[in-house]
């Protein structure tokens, strides 16, 4: 197991350096230059060239990765162009608007899956299944920005139930933060409760013909009494595989989300640092965000091979 | 053939038929500007109604149906072509440097959110619909890979390839002949369902404006281009939404129903 | 705050308390929303028009300023001279002004913030308003004397700008994330990607304002601007980006709508160097291909006025040459025909990501499709039309508004990024540098909007309009844009 852990541990830190490597050429191919971005179009050529000295935009490319890198080790992302304020800070920031949305959507996700996978499962085949896997499919279909826009304009504009968007800081209360949150958690959750339902749903179909549940059913137990003893504890692995990797996608995915409700998150820091080329902020962004991704894919790993030892010897 | 298959190939079709049929005809021309007549409700005269530029919003669909189907369908067939021989390849050499290497490039690629990368990959390279096709087909790539290799490495232990190895095949050449048609199946089904997920991934990139470029109609840019408007003129947003959910929605459900159809066994992986 | 925490019970219960309760606490506050979010708060080291919609006259104020009608008045100056032969300013300035922090403002401040900005490593956006000054000498504390090179028309003008505000040496090293001026407002805190709070300062040197706080809050998304007004979510929408919801708040007695000017000239830029639009007959074809109204009508939903040259409708020089320019898709085609086009020619047309780009340049496209020009649409973020189009100068078409006031010297310059070159244009703005009679400098400036628009070195489309959202009890909110600027001395509640 530990030598397991060892390897993938190996093959992580590849992939973030690889990771770093891809993310900074991409981002300083990009054309356009932070300091005349900032400076407009009446800048004269001195003052630019002052203004790129400041902002430390005049070493050389290799130069600036090292520091970028080296800097990220020690737990430091640099200064925005921009804002003037260290990354880490602005990152941490809005970490308290997109972490506690995506966690908000995995509940909202969860709670929509838990009951219908179940009801489905437990009346397989019947019209409350066919309902269920219906709307599921639904669910998958609608993308997330449109239903988002939709429920704008029914819980926001036609009835006055929530705010449109914004969001006022958790200084205003757990339950203030929470009410800005629900409209954007929700339309992240739809689709992805639709997934884990279906998933949920068909892992306990599964279960349910392994033979210990022909066993618990030959005991007495009927039907629903089986699922619910023997069959929910059993399908949860898979289902907890899923939710863990909804959890980075969520984070990830918020970024169209928050423009549609101009939360002051990830997302909508990374597009403002993109269009005014605040690049060391968007390069962070991203770093972060594929950090989030390759732990939780680690984790992931990690966790089954504890419950599967056969995984081990697999890669 | 059960129900999903049908009411998901009516469904596929009646999107694939309003593409084609747009090459040919459209009741208005698509991209006629005509201001005066501008948001009007959907009438006799224009079917679906008319946008804030006073286009015919069918003929806007139907044209739009063309460019949702050509950048997912091309963003499939990357995924395809390179993945997929990808996949054998690491499934045939199963423990090598060539296996490691390519499955360790999937994972790199996996842990990059894709929207992210995409959204980079536009604002370096310009914004249009080749971008957009890259930027969707390059997630294709290791999906492709991985589920070949899944399916493949079981057919590896399987009597029919372990003769085709005794009668002196090569690798190559046995994963051309004899695996690639028997996970061709499961291509199919994965394949469609790359191929909804990829006209959701395009509708989410016109959306931040990232797709076709005007004056190529494209849903995703409909709907945003009709977000200030939805409140006096919802049909704007409604129309197109749909239209997309009508098409994830058929290609799901086609997707399923074939998989059920095809092998009852095979499993498909929904990222 | 209040509100807010109560309105999210929903209940109607908790609704009529806090209506009371707003009522009880009388409208000392105001939300104003703006779509962008300033990057910093130091006015004098950017061009971004966000800093001063929040700084200008707020926070930090200039020795003269605009007003909402565009006048320039007595700021931190209380009073000048000039000399006869116009380069010698002699300031008087304000007594007992103080810095947010209790230091005095007092002449060393005045000359530190204009040596700093004409310094060789300043970082001033707008360098050249200061360009001729030669010295600046501290008399007596509350006396300042600048001595240009040679006399400048535009003088007091220029100070009035954002760029030109009065700092102070001892706060400098944080003024961007912790602004100290001497303005009525004081700098509360900013929640970086949503608002910033300014309180009343109580030791202003000027009449004390009626507003105790105020927040901007930064809105991007033209659907969210729409969503946050009609939720009443924000008090003030200051420059409102969808014209097309302005009718819903017309129609609405919660609501009322400010249409003003703003100084920004709508253009669609054209490449003189490049072919084909070295040609005049081409440059005429196109505008002559470009119908105006279709495109106020299509991208701004009737708010703005047609323009026929580079030169602000509001202006008392303005002279209306749109007739020259008329929507002519015929005439069009036939000088194309001349010019060797008569089956057009392809070109690309950029487009910045305001709505009247982005629109505007969807119908203009059409429009130039059907005399047999194709534009191909290239959208860009304003970072990349800096680096390719203004500086790099790749382009056919570009549509931007030019949002400078009194800017039409820009033609003089023939590396701006449209390069018209023409000796007679030069020659007339330094004649116009040099005259300070009114009515000579008005015939000058006519005679140089004919020049531009007689060459058609681009295609002149509409003055942009400020449409301004607010909720009907506000009051003294600037209808026009002089300069970007949120006065909110000049704001109260109505009862």
């Amino acid at each position: 197991m530990l030598r397991y852990a060892l390897k993938r541990l190996i093959s992580l830190v590849i992939s973030l350096a690889v990771a770093s490597v891809v993310i900074f050429t991409v981002i300083e191919v990009a054309p356009g230059d932070p300091a005349s971005f900032m400076l407009g179009v009446n800048a004269q050529p001195d003052t630019l060239a002052a203004l790129r000295a400041e902002l430390g935009l005049d070493v050389s490319r290799g130069q600036r990765y090292l520091n970028w890198v080296g800097g990220m080790l020690v737990g430091d992302f640099g200064t925005s162009y921009t804002y003037r304020t260290p990354v880490s800070q602005m990152i941490a920031d809005r970490l308290w608007v997109s972490l506690p949305l995506a966690l908000y959507a995995l509940i909202l996700s969860t709670l929509i899956a838990f009951p219908a996978g179940l009801y489905a499962a437990a009346r397989r085949g019947r019209p409350g299944d066919l309902a269920v896997m219906g709307a599921t499919q639904l669910g998958i279909a609608v993308p997330n920005f449109w239903f988002a826009m939709m429920l704008v304009l029914i819980f926001a504009i036609d009835l006055p139930w929530f705010n449109a968007g914004g969001f006022a800081g958790w200084d205003e209360g757990l339950w203030t933060g929470l009410h800005s949150l629900t409209l954007p958690a929700l339309a992240l959750a739809l689709p992805q409760g639709a997934i884990l339902a279906r998933v949920m749903r068909s892992s306990l179909l599964d279960i349910m013909g392994e033979d210990f549940m022909r066993t618990a059913r030959a005991k007495g137990l009927s039907r629903r009494q089986a699922l619910w003893r023997h069959g929910v504890r059993n399908a949860l692995i898979p289902v907890l595989t899923i939710i863990g990797l909804q959890f980075s996608f969520l984070l990830a995915g918020s970024i169209i989300i928050e423009q549609v409700f101009y939360l002051p998150g990830l997302g909508r820091l990374m597009f403002q640092a993109i269009s005014a080329r605040d690049l060391i902020v968007v390069e962070s962004v991203v770093m972060l965000l594929v950090f989030a991704v390759v732990s939780v894919n680690f984790l992931v790993d990690l966790a089954y091979a504890a419950v599967d030892p056969r995984l081990r010897n697999r890669i | 053939m059960s129900r999903s298959l049908i009411l998901g190939a009516v469904l596929s079709c009646l999107v694939l038929l309003a593409a084609l049929v747009s090459f040919v005809w459209t009741p208005h021309e698509y991209a006629a500007l005509n201001i005066p007549d501008k948001l009007q409700s959907p009438s006799a005269q224009h079917w679906f109604g008319t946008d804030h530029f006073g286009r015919d919003i069918f003929s806007m669909i139907m044209v739009g149906a063309r460019t949702s189907i050509a950048v997912a369908l091309v963003a499939v067939g990357i995924g395809m072509i390179l993945g997929v021989p990808l996949g054998l390849a690491a499934a045939a050499y199963k423990g090598s440097w060539l296996d490691e290497g390519i499955m360790r490039g999937n994972d790199l690629v996996f842990a990059f959110p894709s929207l992210i990368i995409a959204i980079l990959i536009t604002a370096v390279f310009g914004a249009g619909a080749i971008n957009a096709i890259i930027a969707i087909g390059i997630f294709n790539i290791p999906v492709f890979a991985r589920i070949t290799r899944g399916a493949a490495l079981s057919l590896w232990e399987r009597e029919f390839i372990l003769a085709a190895r005794v009668s002196g095949k090569g690798a190559a050449r046995i994963s051309a002949e004899h695996i690639l048609p028997n996970v061709a199946n499961l291509l199919i089904v994965q394949g469609t369902i790359q191929f909804s997920l990829g006209i959701l991934a395009e509708a989410g990139l016109s959306y931040v404006g990232l797709g076709a470029q005007p004056p190529t109609p494209s849903w995703g840019r409909m709907l945003a281009d009709a977000q200030t408007m939805v409140s006096f003129a919802p049909h704007l947003a409604l129309i197109p939404g749909l239209a997309i959910v009508v098409t994830v929605l058929g290609l799901n459900l086609l997707g399923d129903g074939l998989r059920d159809w095809l092998d009852p066994r095979i499993r498909v992986a929904r990222t | 705050m209040i509100r807010q925490t109560l309105r999210t019970f929903g209940s109607v219960l908790a609704l009529s308390v806090g209506f009371l309760t707003t009522q009880a606490f009388a409208k000392s506050d105001i939300t104003i929303a703006m779509q962008l979010e300033p990057p910093h708060l130091d006015p004098t080291s950017a061009a971004a028009q966000a800093i001063d919609s929040v700084v200008y006259t707020n926070v930090f104020e200039g020795l003269t300023r605009f007003m909402g009608d565009g006048s320039i008045v007595p700021g931190l100056a209380d009073s000048w001279e000039i000399s006869d032969d116009g380069t010698v300013y002699t300031f008087r300035l304000r007594d007992g002004v103080t810095f947010h922090d209790g230091t005095s403002m007092d002449a060393e401040d005045v000359k530190f913030s204009l040596d700093r900005a004409t310094a060789d490593d300043s970082a001033n956006a707008q360098k050249s308003l200061f360009d001729g000054i030669e010295t600046v000498e501290v008399i007596d504390p509350l006396t300042v004397r600048i001595t240009l090179s040679e006399p400048n028309g535009n003088f007091l003008f220029n100070l009035a700008w954002g760029d030109a505000v009065i700092v102070a040496p001892e706060t400098i090293g944080d003024i961007k994330t912790n602004p100290v001026g001497t303005g009525a407002y004081t700098f509360g805190e900013w929640v970086q990607g949503d608002s910033i709070t300014l309180n009343r300062n109580p030791d202003y040197w000027g009449d004390q304002p009626a507003l105790e706080t105020a927040t901007f809050k930064f809105i991007a998304d033209p659907s969210a601007a729409f969503a946050a007004m009609m939720a009443e979510d924000v008090d003030v929408f200051d420059n409102f980006p969808a014209p097309e919801n302005l009718p819903q708040f017309e129609a609405d007695p919660r609501f009322q709508v400010l249409v003003g000017s703003t100084e920004g000239e709508t253009i669609l830029s054209t490449n003189n160097r490049q072919a084909p639009f070295d040609d005049i007959r081409v440059r005429q074809a196109l505008a002559h291909a470009i119908d105006r109204q279709a495109i106020i009508d299509g991208a701004m939903f009737g708010y703005g006025t047609p323009i026929g040259t580079h030169f602000a409708p509001h202006h008392p020089a303005y002279v209306d040459l749109t007739g020259q320019s008329a929507y002519d898709p015929d005439k069009a085609r036939a000088l194309l025909a001349e010019a060797g086009f008569a089956d057009g020619f392809e070109t690309t047309l950029h487009l910045p990501p305001p709505s009247y780009a982005r629109r505007g340049g969807e119908i203009i496209a059409a429009q130039l499709a059907e005399v047999g020009i194709t534009a191909e649409i290239i959208n860009v973020e304003w970072a990349q039309w800096l680096e390719s189009v203004f500086k790099g100068k790749d382009f056919g078409l570009t549509i931007v508004s030019h949002t400078e006031p009194m800017d039409i010297g820009i033609y003089a310059r023939p590396d701006y990024y449209f390069q018209y070159e023409s000796t007679d244009f030069q020659a007339l703005m330094d004649l116009l540098n040099t005259t300070n009679a009114p009515d000579e400098r008005a015939k000058l400036m006519a005679e140089a909007q004919r020049l531009i628009a007689t060459d058609y070195v681009n295609g002149y489309l509409f003055q942009l309009a400020k449409l301004g959202v607010a909720k009907a009890g506000v009051q003294g909110l600037w209808e026009n844009a002089p300069t970007a600027a949120i006065d909110l001395t000049q704001i109260s509640w109505s009862e």
